[in-house]
């Protein structure tokens, strides 16, 4: 008998919510995880719950992410019964704010051609300068309008991570914290997990590895084309909350303290901060909310988002060595209830929504070939 | 809260003295010292209050990354005590919660 039915590979939000939606479903789980020596991308990510203008290209990615959204109540509810902890989720709906009217325009343009590809159920409205004064006293003259959406909010990503650990726990998972896993064999007999300090064997795998996926995936049969792509975050003192909406790059956490995101770059496997990416994000930052100019910053990270071809999720099961799954996507903290409630059913075997199969690596090999 | 005295300066840090209020008390430090250390010598081991809980907090790292030994310093708020070096005159107050922020035009 193996040590496990399912081995789920890394300890991040992602395989966390794989790992207690299996372990909530009876089965028998062993997670294997790094912690926070690996690129984790859990412990530096910036907190939405967000719907808004994501799967313009794939209409199916937008419904799973609203599904998500829709699920999140009872996730919070639920984790926060199990850990004692508060996860501070707040769904009040989300404002992109805007300072350049082509920008906004294009963006308007972009969000009505998805309503109209998921036939018109898709809520948004585009706000002016003095309708987005209304919702939020305090942003900048510059501002020239913003859009908003009532399938928005956020959530503190630390507490999720710890409410999922302690969840998974509770649930009867074994959690194996150690060095990170090297090789993945299979045999007739299932699969072989191999570390440094060990190997273990297990009957099903689920890959959640982030960025490690790309290394593990093709050696059982799974193909995980993710990189890299860093995004670097400013934390300020806490303050008087002023903020009571999230907005796509600016949110105010439950304890006061003010979040700076949503930088873009490609920077390898380097996680560090850099002044001219800090300072331009403080600055536009300064221009959506001028009073954050006399709020002090007490600390700056870097942290890499799990980045696809095409930036959407890839969920995958293997042909060549049956039992073996892939999950991976850079929207961890967004998709948590979704996977937790409906992706570990599809992995072990139960009805998904029919959209499902887009999900798949395939689609890469598709878009080479074409 | 002022409680029993925690810390004791060396014998051998001796200098010049200057004066400084906290809650309006006055508090006698040497030069060169940081305003967390001063409070502390002086027996005040809380600074401040934290708007997550309500309950006191003091200075613990004295290498400013932890962020407990905030106090508002000659009017500005949210000033790392163990940063800041004292000054003859300075007028030290305990932080209560979150600082407000500027409200600016949108006042």
């Amino acid at each position: 008998m193996a040590d496990s039915a399912y081995a789920v590979i890394g300890g991040g939000l992602v395989g966390m919510a794989i790992a207690w939606g299996l372990a909530n479903r009876g089965k028998q789980v062993t997670v294997f995880d790094e912690g926070d020596r690996g690129f984790r991308a859990s412990r530096g990510n910036f907190g939405l719950v967000w719907v808004q203008s994501k799967g313009l290209n794939m209409p199916d990615y937008s419904r799973w992410s609203r599904l998500s959204a829709q699920l999140w109540p009872k996730l919070s509810e639920e984790l926060g019964n199990v850990s004692g902890t508060d996860l501070e989720l707040s769904q009040p709906g989300g404002i992109h704010l805007f300072l350049d009217e082509d920008e906004a325009e294009k963006a308007v343009a972009d969000m009505e051609k998805l309503r109209a590809a998921l036939g018109g159920d898709y809520p948004f409205e585009y706000l002016g300068h003095n309708a987005v004064k209304r919702i939020i006293p305090e942003i900048g003259p510059e501002v020239v309008g913003a859009l908003h959406s009532p399938m928005d909010g956020h959530v503190n990503p630390l507490y999720l991570l710890r409410a999922l650990h302690t969840g998974v726990r509770d649930a009867g998972a074994k959690v194996l914290h150690g060095p990170r896993v090297e090789r993945i064999t299979h045999t007739k007999d299932g699969f072989r997990i191999h570390r440094e300090d060990g190997v273990w064997s297990a009957d099903n795998v689920v890959l959640c590895a982030g960025l490690g996926n790309a290394r593990l995936a093709p050696m059982i049969g799974l193909d995980a084309p993710v990189v890299p792509n860093r995004g670097q975050v400013i934390i300020t003192e806490r303050v008087r909350p002023f903020l009571n909406v999230p907005t796509a790059h600016v949110r105010q956490v439950g304890e006061g303290a003010v979040q700076i995101g949503d930088s873009k770059e490609a920077a390898g496997f380097d996680d560090s901060t850099s002044k001219n990416v800090i300072a331009k994000i403080a600055h536009r930052a300064t221009r959506y909310f001028p009073l954050l100019e006399n709020v002090r910053v007490v600390r700056t990270w870097g942290a890499l988002r799990v980045m696809s071809p095409d930036g959407h999720p890839i969920y995958d099961k293997s042909q060549t060595c049956p039992g073996a799954s892939l999950v991976t996507c850079h929207s961890g903290v967004t998709l948590a209830a979704a996977h937790a409630k409906v992706l570990a059913g599809w992995i072990c075997g139960e009805d998904a929504p029919d959209y499902m199969e887009v999900f798949g690596a395939q689609r890469f090999a598709l878009q080479k070939a074409g | 809260m002022r409680n029993v005295l925690h810390f004791k300066r060396l014998d051998e840090a001796s200098g010049d003295t200057v004066e400084l209020t906290f809650e309006g008390e006055p508090v006698t430090a040497r030069a060169g010292e940081t305003v967390a250390a001063a409070l502390l010598a002086a027996g005040h081991i809380s600074g401040r209050q934290t708007p997550v809980s309500g309950s006191p907090r003091g200075p613990y790292c004295m290498m400013g990354a932890c962020f407990d030994c905030l106090v508002e310093i000659d009017g500005e708020a949210n000033r790392q005590g163990c940063m800041t070096q004292v000054r003859d005159g300075m007028v030290v107050r305990r932080m209560t919660g979150a600082r407000d922020v500027d409200r600016g035009s949108a006042a």
